[in-house]
């Protein structure tokens, strides 16, 4: 009867629940306040413009083992690791083209020296790299000032492709100005425009692709390219009989499809 | 004198007998103290000419590139940390051939030499604990709190169990341990501040607070060690029960007598095969042996007390 209290309880029973609750108690503390640190470590993670063959961010994040093996075999030293308490997540390469740009080996030396796949062996072409965009700062272009610079376009690997040159009326001038242009479609993000940009901070310049790319809705149907049917493919969605079960349900949804409606 | 009170003579037992001797007897009683180092540096010197020096076995052919987390020796033999790679997997990532057959090596290995091999003889943040802990047997220092050493192995559920819920490798973006390589290897950071902070922890709250209480990798090695072939060999037909090799090792509850007399080795995965204790054993009980061959030898030093 040593272990029964004064109350009846089972003292060590008791004792053994206080335990528990205490070491619940700091396991779930601890476990929270190092949640807290990764998932503030990992906010930065957007801003970062890894290696050619690199895993969507959250996949990268989850691959990558911080071993720098990319950074050694990289011949123009450009990637980093990115020591402890800096910008970017803890451990991860990163590159800066404003001081180092990707040279965009054939061979692809960094993503081959990758033992866990999160730069990924499936990109076969460095062409097909898309390590972030180029977006031009058009108020302090100097083309776009109306120079003739187009140092970007001269400089860049895919040049014809990645960026193309524009002629863009100059207000009253009889003279037009040749603008560079970006496009998404052809563009690595290697960096060699940053780079190369002669303006004091580089008026164009390599950011992650979610950061500056937009996304038209799926329902827009430019009737004038060549490569668009005249919404004839073009399937309005049913409407959800639960949502309204007395309703009359549309044929059509309204204001969107009634000018095809017979087929035009 | 109250038991709390700091003996200084009592902590430096060993270590003071060892000054008065000549230094060739000094240095070899130090032998595995000065490999260990030797390892250690030499891992780090290896991997910092790869990453700066250009060192190859061959043209394009660099000799040990990467850091500890993962790597390639002379251009052919990966290397993984398995605690890493497990992390990675259950972040959600199916790792490369090449990762996975690299934590199979590297797991090999120390399932042979001892799990805990890693901590004593490879890992660099030991060369910053054994230094707080050489200064903190040196300076009247009372223990401020305890800790159990059973908790590196919740921190290492811990970890694994956070790398599920974010889907990162919970303990590698934390980890004093990668910080350090990393920085040494690959450029200066912050990582120096953690590991600074780390040393006053060691030497000032807590005695062999990080290697031997918190670190999970630690805690990993422990748990994989427990099976390894090199071990210290303990021949109780010698023992005097002097307890020299417990005031030096930084784990003495692998010292355990009365397990040591059950098996005849250290059989706790806690020891780092660091060969503290076996040069300063003034009877030779403790020396290191392969695990299959120590029952034979104890037989024998039994049968000639017999």
């Amino acid at each position: 009867m040593s272990d029964q209290g004064q109350s009846g309880l089972n003292t060590s029973r008791r004792d053994f629940l206080v335990k528990l609750a205490q070491g619940a108690a700091i396991a779930g503390s601890g476990a929270l306040l190092w949640d807290y640190i990764l998932r503030n470590e990992a906010r930065a993670a957007p801003y970062a413009l890894r290696p050619p063959g690199a895993l969507a961010e959250a996949d990268f994040n989850a691959a990558c083992i911080k071993c720098g093996q990319c950074v050694n075999d990289c011949p123009p030293h450009i990637l980093k690791l990115q020591p402890a308490g800096g910008a970017l997540p803890i451990g991860m390469p990163y590159y800066a083209p404003r001081t180092g740009a990707c040279i965009m080996c054939p061979d692809i030396p960094c993503m081959k020296a990758c033992p866990t796949g999160a730069l990924s062996p499936k990109l076969k072409k460095i062409e097909d790299a898309r390590m972030g965009l180029a977006v031009i700062d058009i108020e302090n272009c100097l083309s776009w000032k109306g120079l003739r610079c187009e140092i970007c376009h001269r400089e860049c690997p895919i040049k014809g492709k990645a960026i193309t040159l524009e002629t863009h009326p100059r207000q009253i001038s009889r003279h037009a100005m040749f603008v560079p242009l970006v496009h998404s479609d052809a563009c690595t993000g290697c960096g060699i425009c940053e780079k190369a940009c002669p303006t004091d901070i580089a008026a164009i310049r390599i950011l992650p692709h979610k950061l500056v790319q937009g996304k038209i809705g799926e329902h827009y149907r430019l009737g004038w390219t060549f490569d668009t049917e005249v919404t004839q493919d073009f399937k309005p969605a049913e409407a959800s009989p639960a949502s309204a079960p007395d309703a009359p349900v549309p044929k059509t949804a309204p204001g969107m499809d009634y000018l095809n409606a017979g087929g035009l | 004198m109250n038991p709390g009170d700091f003996d200084r003579a009592d902590a430096l037992a060993s270590t003071e007998k060892l000054l008065a001797r000549r230094l060739p007897s000094r240095l070899w009683a130090w032998r595995y103290l000065l490999l260990r180092r030797l390892t250690q540096f030499g891992i780090l010197v290896l991997f910092f000419g790869t990453a700066h020096w250009g060192w190859e076995v061959a043209k394009k052919v660099p000799l040990l590139s990467g850091n500890l987390s993962a790597s390639k020796f002379i251009g052919y033999i990966p290397m993984t940390d398995p605690f890493a790679a497990l992390q990675i997997t259950l972040a959600g990532h199916a790792l490369k051939q090449d990762a996975l057959i690299g934590a199979a090596i590297v797991l090999g290995f120390y399932l042979l030499v001892g799990g805990r091999v890693f901590c004593a003889w490879a890992c660099p943040v030991n060369m910053v604990t054994d230094l707080a802990g050489w200064a903190r047997a040196r300076l009247p220092i009372r223990p401020m709190f305890h800790l159990p050493r059973t908790l590196r192995y919740f921190i290492l559920a811990a970890a694994l169990a956070l790398s599920v819920i974010t889907g990162v490798a919970a303990f590698e973006w934390v980890s004093p341990i990668g910080m350090l390589h990393r920085e040494l290897i690959f450029g200066f950071g912050m990582g120096f501040i953690a590991l600074l902070s780390l040393f006053l922890f060691d030497l000032l709250l807590l005695k062999q607070g990080w290697c031997g209480h918190l670190c999970p990798l630690g805690g990993f090695w422990s748990l994989v060690g427990r099976t390894a072939l090199w071990r210290v060999r303990f021949d109780k037909t010698s023992c005097t029960h002097c307890g020299e090799c417990a005031k030096v090792c930084p784990e003495p509850q692998v010292l355990n007598l009365k397990r040591l007399e059950e098996t005849g080795y250290v059989s706790s995965g806690e020891c780092s095969n660091c060969g503290r204790c076996s040069p300063l054993c003034p009877e030779g009980s403790l020396a290191f042996d392969f695990r299959p061959l120590i029952r034979k030898h104890n037989a024998r030093a039994q049968g000639s007390l017999d």
